[in-house]
């Protein structure tokens, strides 16, 4: 197996990202990920010291519109959508005290 | 028939809408058993669309450019109240509260919406076997794959099951599915048409293009559903480009060239088949002998597009996923704390490519990793911006093949991500840069499957891209691709 990304990263990647893996997708994730680091290899070991980053392909910035109230969507459509809704809120199992 | 054909023909009274939809809905019920390019037909909304076209035209009004055009949609397009899945379980059964702009431009252009395309899971994968819902299968060969992610919208065009669909492309989901299937498929410039409703993906390289069975039936797709939508921020305050204008101005004098490093030579792209390279040269020479003035030339960082959007691509997935949590809408697994549920909920409704990509973007956006992974894709990102400028400052477009290969068998690159991903290799660079392109087939391999050749421009160069298609195309139909 590569070193690229160990097993131990690759259960702390998943907690970072709410997935929970049964230990053969482990596995396979380790192995799987470590191929396509290894394929971003090209890209890690280039010197770009000097060259500014593209995050998007287009110049615009700030887009702006006129302040003026437009029609939204139904609170109610949005909130029939929801797996579980009270009082015009989505509703949630407990949230604070939870992480252990 | 073409889409074109079908609109004037209803608009002339030859035929109705309703007579139109029925055909193709009969024909959807034949064979799309075996095929499997929709998720979900929708038949009764599709005939209430058509009825109001007929009435359209019986009432002496004009019912737009697509009258009575029966329209396949990617299933990660919203439609309001009716589902949108994204092939996903993740969101099966939700029913979107709002139409994705585009859905509103064909419902006014006069296109009657004939269901949703099925696709790799949330657009992720370049054969449609990653869909939750089972695989599509090539109208050409129901053993091999339709390509990905925009399969289903590919096949649907290919089987006649509509004459035109709407896919979306982040790294060459609709080129390469285009070519696999043997239709027509575009990637417009990044900002040409609203992605407001398209599910996202990777954000900075997601844009929605047209499939036809003709470039000009993909044409009068791209101008209906082109042009500025103050709903989507990135749009570009621009009209819709006029391409159906121009389509037929040719290649004289036009100056084509052939990347160096996707034509399957020595120290180029590895993995470009013998057959796909030699009907690409066939196509350049076509061109040439059109009047074009070819040259070689070299865009040394296309090579590093790769790696770079297998970075940069699931670096945004794994952000823009983390809405999936149970809270708002799609699945949600009940547990004892809000965290518990959000991480059962998530590891029940997403699939296996899904999850690798998330769990790939989170890596390369972790501490201790950022500069190394993404920083540094960000930065062949420029790279690659850089070297393309640099090559349309000599040369107005670029030919490379759309796809390394032709269609391949179920399961053939499922095992290894990396050869999923190469297929990319081609189609990936647009995306990073934002120009457009755009796949025409161009004649068979040698195993009697479609090739389709694709066709890049800078930004906002359709029209050229377009007409240089419709140049392709046409030696195609000539015999000149055999």
């Amino acid at each position: 197996m590569s070193d690229r990304i160990t097993r131990d990263e690759v259960v702390h990647v998943a907690k970072l990202a709410r997935l929970e893996l049964a230990p053969h997708e482990i596995d396979a994730f380790t192995e799987q990920l470590a191929r396509v680091l290894e394929h971003a290899a090209d890209v890690e070991s280039l010197n770009v010291d000097d060259v500014p980053p593209t995050s998007h392909p287009l110049p615009l910035v700030n887009v702006f519109r006129e302040d003026v109230v437009t029609d939204s969507i139904d609170r109610d459509e949005v909130l029939a959508q929801a797996p579980a809704a009270e009082s015009h809120m989505f509703r949630v199992p407990p949230v604070l005290g939870e992480e252990r | 028939m073409s889409a074109l054909e079908i609109a004037a023909a209803v608009k002339a009274g030859e035929t109705s809408a309703v007579a139109v939809l029925e055909e193709h809905l009969e024909r959807i019920a034949e064979r799309d058993g075996e095929i499997h390019a929709f998720n979900l037909v929708t038949s009764d909304l599709a005939r209430a669309q058509a009825e109001a076209v007929d009435a359209a035209v019986a009432e002496g009004r004009d019912p737009g450019p697509l009258a009575g055009v029966p329209i396949a949609v990617k299933d990660n397009t919203c439609t309001r109240g009716i589902p949108t899945t994204c092939s996903s379980k993740i969101l099966e059964g939700w029913l979107p509260p709002y139409n994705a702009t585009v859905i509103d431009r064909l419902g006014a252009a006069g296109a009657v919406t004939i269901g949703k395309t099925n696709l790799d899971e949330f657009a992720m994968g370049s054969s449609t076997e990653n869909s939750a819902f089972g695989p599509t299968r090539n109208p050409h060969d129901i053993t091999k794959v339709p390509g990905g992610s925009s399969g289903g919208s590919a096949a649907a065009v290919a089987a006649d099951f509509a004459p035109i669909s709407i896919g979306s492309d982040t790294g060459g989901s609709i080129r390469q599915p285009a070519a696999l299937c043997g239709v027509v498929g575009a990637k417009p410039t990044y900002g040409v048409v609203s992605r407001y409703g398209l599910i996202a993906f990777a954000s900075s390289l997601d844009q929605i293009g047209p499939f036809a069975h003709t470039v000009a039936d993909a044409a009068a797709l791209l101008e209906v559903i082109g042009g500025h939508d103050p709903r989507d921020s990135t749009s570009i305050p621009a009209p819709s480009p006029s391409l159906l204008d121009v389509l037929d101005r040719g290649v004289e004098g036009l100056r084509v060239g052939v990347i160096t490093e996707l034509s399957g030579g020595p120290g180029g792209v590895e993995g470009i088949a013998a057959d796909v390279a030699a009907r690409t040269r066939q196509a350049v020479s076509a061109l040439e002998a059109a009047g074009a003035i070819v040259s070689e030339v070299s865009v040394p960082s296309a090579t590093l597009g790769l790696s770079a959007y297998y970075l940069i691509a699931p670096a945004e997935a794994s952000s823009n996923l983390s809405r999936y949590d149970g809270v708002r809408y799609g699945l949600r697994v009940d547990a004892a704390t809000t965290g518990e549920m959000n991480t059962a909920s998530r590891s029940a409704g997403f699939g296996d490519e899904v999850k690798r990509r998330i769990m790939l973007g989170t890596y390369a956006l972790s501490a201790g990793y950022y500069d190394a992974f993404y920083g540094k894709a960000l930065k062949v990102r420029t790279l690659i911006v850089r070297d393309f400028a640099a090559a349309y400052e000599n040369v107005d477009v670029l030919v490379t093949p759309t796809s390394p290969t032709t269609a391949f068998g179920f399961g053939d690159k499922t095992a290894d991500p990396m050869a999923m991903y190469v297929n990319d290799v081609c189609t990936i660079p647009s995306n990073l840069s934002g120009d457009p392109a755009i796949s025409v087939p161009f004649g068979v391999g040698d195993d009697g499957m479609p090739i389709g050749v694709q066709i890049l421009g800078p930004a906002q160069s359709e029209p050229t891209i377009f007409a240089v298609a419709a140049v392709l195309e046409d030696v195609a139909a000539k015999g000149g691709a055999k």
